[in-house]
């Protein structure tokens, strides 16, 4: 067992991302993830691995594409207007099946935004982000134990199913050191018979693509990469409960909101509020379940984000609108405190209780 | 027991190697830990500041809006902090820089003059050991007994020939 080390969230996705086998990296420098291109630039060509700063974001998703292609792992990282830019290649990798890594460190948005903390690409994220039926696995960690060890899980689940995962931080979580636990380095790796690797002559040449001329083949292949949609949805939801057995209120948050929320469960309770919270560590697939099955004896549910209301809609969606939903957020750089959430709690208490 | 610091000053004064020091040093003693710093444009020149958060329990929220320490390195940092300290925390200030007193009556309050001291030992960028030497030692945040481990791990392979200087300078500051 490898000890404890104190590391930046951003370090640390680097770090993970080594020893889940990754060798590739291509980038392009944008606050506040910068710090995981200089480790990358740093580490990278020390164990024989490629760091390569591209001439820009667009660029450097279509090296993902292309490493991907041959069956190697690789990851890009980038910050909210960056990851923007590569939705063309990311809807390119998606269209063609190739598994890799993107990581987005939010910032204030829309346009070139801010450099403070966000949440605001939830939608971006989850339902798609370029042209095209897709989805990405999308992967939120709280922590900078989770930036390490949901960057392994990423890389596994991408190679899986055969579909780009994102990691969808913040700027909180990239910039704050905290103890964290690597994990050891990975020495097998999944098979990709699909991989272009040469035939040596001895197989049929494989095909990396995403043109489909024919309507029908094309609808064939979204088709199948819907069933397997459905396969990640029934086996990949992945969620944090906290103190929801006897909950009458129940909020919903992810990343660094959710750590907020936890403070405000727990002083929601020394008041004698019955305060509950679901942290959703993938939001898509969104944790459906958990969610409908509490909102049969809640009050309703608050959406914590660092956004104007995005995950909202899926926490509606998950319960077909059976409770309210009440919004708690703040937008452009801001990170609500721990008493807003706690406001908003006693607020849905007080509103049932008249 | 839930310790918040809250480390302010300019940016270049070590502001965030001291919470990270701090941070280290729990960690070797087993606390949970955490520390955030303010990025961007403020890193050069402007304001600089770090959350650091010392605990018993996992830390939630790693933002620090109320500590019970602050320590203020300049002026601006106590006039944007002196009130957010929660009643019966503790304020140092590093009395060169800071040419005003503290206002709150319901703090602990240390005016250390840091950077006198660290010029006095011909290392005038080291006020920021000084005060938190001086720190450790009126709040016990964490125990002074093997900072040198600490020290190590945060002092960078680059800069090893400074790790007995910044010792002496924690010293001086431990002992004021």
């Amino acid at each position: 067992m490898s000890e404890k080390v104190l590391m930046k969230g951003n370090e640390a996705i680097a770090e993970a991302a080594i020893r889940a086998g990754c060798r590739h990296y291509f980038g392009y420098p944008i606050t506040p993830q910068t710090e995981l291109a200089a480790y990358m630039a740093k580490r990278m060509p020390k164990i024989g691995g490629v760091f390569l700063q591209a001439e820009s974001e667009i660029a450097a998703i279509n090296m993902v594409y292309g490493v991907s292609s041959a069956g190697k792992r690789v990851m890009t990282s980038s910050s909210s207007p960056g990851i923007s830019l590569k939705q063309e290649g990311i809807s390119y990798m998606a269209g063609a099946d190739l598994p890799g890594l993107i990581v987005n460190v939010q910032r204030g948005g829309p346009g070139l935004g801010g450099i403070q903390p966000s949440q605001s690409d939830y939608f971006q994220a989850t339902k798609g982000g370029g042209h095209g039926d897709y989805h990405l696995i999308v992967l939120t960690p709280a922590s900078v134990q989770e930036m390490a060890d949901l960057t392994s899980l990423a890389f596994d689940l991408s190679d899986k199913y055969r579909v780009p995962a994102m990691l969808l931080a913040d700027g909180t979580l990239g910039q704050m050191m905290e103890p964290v636990m690597l994990p050891e380095p990975q020495t097998e790796f999944p098979e990709k018979p699909w991989a272009l690797t040469g035939t040596k002559m001895q197989r049929k040449h494989n095909i990396v693509n995403s043109l489909y001329l024919s309507p029908e083949e094309l609808e064939r292949t979204n088709i199948e990469r819907f069933e397997r949609y459905e396969k990640i949805k029934a086996n990949e939801a992945r969620y944090e409960s906290f103190m929801t057995e006897d909950a009458e209120i129940c909020v919903v948050a992810f990343g660094i909101a959710a750590r907020i929320s936890k403070n405000a469960v727990i002083a929601a309770r020394k008041e004698g509020i019955k305060a509950g919270l679901i942290r959703p560590i993938t939001v898509w697939p969104f944790p459906e379940k958990p969610i409908a099955e509490l909102s049969h004896r809640v009050k309703g549910f608050i959406s914590v984000e660092l956004s104007m209301g995005q995950m909202t809609e899926d926490i509606q969606l998950a319960q077909h609108c059976l409770r309210p939903t009440m919004l708690c957020s703040r937008a452009g750089g801001i990170i609500p405190s721990p008493d807003e959430v706690l406001g908003a709690i006693r607020k849905m208490q007080g509103g049932n209780q008249s | 027991m839930k310790k918040d610091l809250l480390f302010a000053g300019f940016g270049g004064q070590g502001i965030l190697f001291a919470g990270k020091l701090i941070v280290y040093k729990g960690l070797i003693e087993g606390k949970e830990v955490s520390w955030l710093p303010s990025y961007g444009p403020e890193m050069r020149g402007g304001t600089a500041n770090c959350s650091v958060i010392l605990s018993d329990e996992p830390i939630g929220s790693p933002i620090v809006a109320e500590p019970d320490i602050l320590v203020a390195m300049n002026l601006p940092s106590l006039d944007k902090y002196e009130s957010a300290v929660k009643p019966g925390g503790t304020i140092f200030t590093d009395s060169d820089l800071v040419e005003r007193n503290v206002s709150r009556t319901d703090v602990k309050v240390f005016c250390v003059p840091a950077t006198t001291l660290a010029r006095g030992m011909g290392a005038p960028t080291l006020a920021n050991m000084i005060i938190t030497g001086k720190l450790i030692r009126e709040t016990g945040a964490v125990s002074f007994d093997g900072m040198e481990k600490a020290l190590q791990r945060v002092v960078s392979a680059r800069h090893k020939d400074l790790f007995e200087t910044n010792l002496k300078a924690l010293k001086i500051g431990y002992e004021l």
